[in-house]
């Protein structure tokens, strides 16, 4: 279907520069879509929503924020207290960061579930992956911010990681800093890039939204399109159903913002940095515990890789192995639904993650420490042996013919359409 | 597939809901204006002066160490106040002009609380530049008052603009005398 | 479709709830206690508010600080323009430097922050035995469930057990973590003679008290709450005519 309009104006700058043809074919009735996509299809546009509304309030922050050691706790509290509207435009931005993490977990584990990832939509995936590691850089540098006791051991603590690449680890380290500690070069250096990464992920999610142009959404049967009878235009029918999303989304946004705006955070960060006293217990924001708990599960030297860079290793090689994922499933059929042991499998690892979230909330001590360990052992096991073997062992349920298959069966327009002769999609 | 994409649009067909759905789509759609806006509001009044800024102290000066004839600039909300205590002959002559010679009209017993005190924010009501007079040393303007270097506006020694660019008489702040030789300004 | 929507939503709960627990974690488990300000529809209660500044001012002030609360925010405790002057002009703070180059002490103004009681950590630690008093603006928010710790903490001075030796310049304390704290018992029954002619028990003064550091910590907290009922009641209406929207556009595609 190709964008057409009388109006001139837009016709003038159609000739010119083919922009409206551009987002009719991204957003608009000219993107055939599959018509059988479940609600979890809304998160990638609830993550991109979530996107938009950190980038407009961290901006406005970013006025009236001083990026300096002894000023940044006192204006944070200053747009707290005295700053129009600054409390909501802060616990916005705050608790947003939340709900980015949480959307874009589903969003993630919805990819799993429908095997998202596998052929032809490899690079749209590692590139899903790379905006999750500029999310977290930039959640981490973000945290350190507000110059509070967590911000700054959180800080301290998760650089200090670099320490345990071998030889230049130290070295390393203090260029990061800018210094011999954390202190006002690296609050200066976080700001800056907390400003500019979000930047680098817009872009990055172009690219990502570009790759899934090429090939369309996946779907829950995890079938390819067969033709015109498996799609509905973008416009008006996922437009309207992202909409509802961002409506559900906002209210419960809307709930922790206005009612529990610090539930998710930490007390500890309402006292200013103090680089002469840690707190009694510190822990990373709720969506860094999984990546946390790994990262404490090695407590042993493993050949000539001691524990500490072990343990770093376990942590990032959490989220690489993620990249080798479409090649570490071996299994033809992409969706759970014809995969009854894969389906199983998967309920254990969105558990192993929960589980290792919680190891991660919990001091170092018995039993969690060998809890953790198991935990992070599963979580490898599934992607290196697991998944392997399961593309060999298991036996898939016979696939659907094609989306419109089950409409056939029943009555109505579009099951009349649907007799139409099947093609394949360019 | 056509069709579908006519009728779910919104255009044309003759269905039972078809008035319904326009409601719908119209509420749901001025609702979702609304709501927009009601999010951009404070977006846009949190760059609007703080609570605190608002609340800048007021100044408190001391003139008794200001000579006749001299003059003193102080800061208040970040501003430069002028106080010159004038001569009888500045007075005078900020007196004797006829209200129809100026820009803008006013005289200058609205423009003082004690005669021989003029306080003044001391910007420019031009382009906002700070004019020179207030040390000895510097152009005072044809006026004997203050002149500013940026444009060219001259004011007089009641701080009243007479000639260039300038729209308005410098601005005099709210202040009052807490005894004969302080004042608060804000 | 609906076992994975509530199953992913459950491990979201969970994972929520972990760092909730997290945080409990910490320090000795604090009882319960019902306030004014708690629920989505809290307010605070003025009358309390302005015993707990009195409480603040009599008792607390003289070693904690309360650097973020300016004067004029007292309005929030319904004083008036001349009775906030009052009340700041009872505290002198820095100004300068003056035409002379120096600095001087003046009366507070409305405008001013509620001044130190030390000049610095080093001083405030040599006044009171090397223990540091925090500064309390922000005190409630700083501690897990931090009314009701603070509560606790202010009246659980109790015997200590009678295997535990307490060194001279600490106290026992129920709810203290470690139950060890420098700070002596601080609200003395009869400390303070409330001008609302309310009785001045420690539990009394402990409840106002408390209510008035956490107004210092969030003062917007009843603007927000108050907000929030609206924005939600907002979007559940246009939610509900997205969802209807949706429901239309979609009658005619087969499932």
């Amino acid at each position: 279907m190709a964008f057409q309009t009388n109006n001139p104006v837009i016709r003038w700058i159609e000739y010119r520069m083919p922009i409206f043809s551009f987002v009719d074919h991204s957003v608009g009735s000219g993107y055939p879509t599959p018509k059988n996509l479940n609600y979890f299809w809304n998160f990638g546009s609830l993550a991109g929503i979530a996107l938009v509304i950190m980038i407009v309030t961290g901006i406005l922050l970013a006025m009236q924020y001083t990026p300096h050691v002894d000023y940044a706790f006192a204006s944070v509290e200053r747009i707290m207290r005295d700053v129009n509207y600054g409390w909501l435009i802060r616990y916005i931005h705050m608790n947003g960061a939340s709900f980015f993490f949480i959307v874009v977990y589903i969003h993630i584990f919805r990819g799993l579930y429908y095997g998202s990832y596998k052929a032809p939509r490899e690079l749209l995936w590692m590139l899903g992956l790379v905006i999750l590691l500029l999310m977290m850089a930039t959640a981490f540098m973000g945290y350190v911010l507000p110059w509070g006791q967590m911000s700054f051991w959180g800080a301290t603590v998760i650089t200090n990681l670099f320490s345990a690449i071998p030889l230049v680890g130290e070295s390393i380290v203090t260029w990061l800093w800018g210094g011999f500690s954390v202190d006002n070069p690296t609050l200066n250096r976080f700001f800056a890039l907390h400003y500019l990464l979000p930047f680098v992920i817009f872009g990055v999610v172009v690219l990502h939204i570009w790759a899934l142009h090429r090939f369309g959404s996946n779907n829950p049967l995890g079938i390819d399109v067969k033709g015109p009878q498996d799609t509905i235009p973008f416009h008006p029918y996922y437009t309207v159903k992202d909409y509802f999303g961002f409506g559900v989304f906002f209210i419960i946004f809307a709930a922790v913002i206005f009612f529990a705006p610090n539930y998710m955070g930490h007390p500890d960060n309402y006292i200013e940095a103090n680089a002469l006293q840690t707190p009694p217990h510190i822990v990373p924001e709720w969506y860094f515990l999984p990546f946390y708990a790994m990262l404490r599960a090695v407590t042993f030297d493993i050949w000539f890789i001691d524990a500490k860079l072990g343990g770093v290793i376990a942590m990032f090689g959490s989220i690489l192995i993620l990249f080798l994922l479409p090649w570490l499933d071996s299994s033809p059929v992409r969706s759970s639904k014809f995969r009854p042991i894969y389906k199983q499998l998967f309920w254990v690892l969105v558990a192993d993650c929960i589980l290792l979230g919680y190891v991660g909330s919990q001091p170092p001590e018995a039993p969690w420490v060998l809890i953790g360990q198991l935990a992070t052992l599963y979580y490898f096991a599934h992607f290196l042996v697991l998944l392997p073997l399961l593309g060999k062992l298991e036996r898939p349920k016979p696939l659907p013919v094609s989306i419109s298959e089950p409409v056939l069966k029943g009555s109505g327009p579009v099951g009349a359409s649907a007799t139409a002769k099947p093609m394949e999609k360019a | 597939m056509a069709d579908i994409a006519k009728s779910a649009s919104g255009g044309g067909g003759e269905h039972d809901g078809e008035s319904r759905r326009d409601f719908l789509f119209l509420a749901a759609g001025a609702m979702g204006a609304v709501g927009a806006a009601a999010v951009v509001w404070p977006l846009i009044d949190s760059l609007n002066p703080a609570a605190d800024v608002l609340a800048l102290a007021s100044t408190e000066v001391d003139l008794s160490p200001v000579e006749v004839g001299q003059a003193i600039t102080v800061t208040w909300r970040g501003k430069p106040v002028f106080i010159r205590h004038r001569t009888e002959q500045e007075i005078e002559q900020a007196r004797s002009v006829p209200l129809d010679e100026l820009v803008d009209p006013a005289t200058d017993e609205s423009r003082v609380i004690e005669a021989p005190w003029l306080v003044m924010v001391g910007i420019c009501t031009h382009l906002g530049c700070v004019p020179l007079g207030q040390k000895p040393s510097e152009p005072k303007g044809d006026f004997g008052g203050w002149f500013c270097p940026c444009h060219g506006s001259h004011y007089d020694t009641s701080g009243r603009i007479r000639k260039g660019p300038a729209p308005l008489n410098l601005v005099v702040p709210e202040y009052a005398f807490d005894d004969e030789t302080t004042i608060t300004i804000g | 479709m609906r076992k994975p929507v509530l199953t992913l939503a459950f491990a979201a709960a969970l994972s929520l709830g972990g760092a909730g627990l997290a945080k409990a974690a910490e320090g000795v488990a604090v009882p319960d206690k019902d306030w004014a300000f708690e629920g989505i529809f809290g307010t605070f209660d003025t009358a309390s508010l302005q015993r707990g500044l009195q409480v603040y001012k009599n008792v607390c002030a003289s070693c904690h600080g309360l650097r973020f609360v300016a004067f004029r925010n007292l309005a929030d405790l319904g004083y008036n323009e001349d009775e906030i002057a009052a009340i700041a002009a009872d505290f002198m703070v820095e100004d300068g430097p003056n035409d002379e180059g120096e600095m001087f002490t003046r009366e507070a103004v409305a405008s001013d922050h509620w001044p130190s009681p030390f000049p610095n950590e080093q001083a405030a630690r040599v006044a009171n035995g090397g223990a540091y008093p925090p500064d309390l603006s922000l005190i409630v928010e700083a501690r897990a469930n931090g009314a009701d710790y603070l509560y606790h903490l202010l009246i659980g001075y109790t015997e200590p057990p009678a295997d535990m030796e307490v060194p001279p310049g600490q106290y026992y304390n129920e709810y203290f973590p470690g139950h060890l704290i420098s700070m002596p018992p601080p609200l003395v029954e009869g400390i303070v003679e409330y001008a609302d002619g309310t009785e001045a028990t420690t539990e009394q003064m402990a409840e106002d008290v408390t209510h008035f550091l956490t107004w210092a910590a969030e003062p917007q907290l009843v603007a927000r709450k108050q907000m929030g009922i609206k924005v939600i009641l907002f979007l559940l209406v246009l939610t509900g005519l997205l969802y209807a929207v949706k429901r239309k556009v979609w009658s005619d595609v087969g499932h």
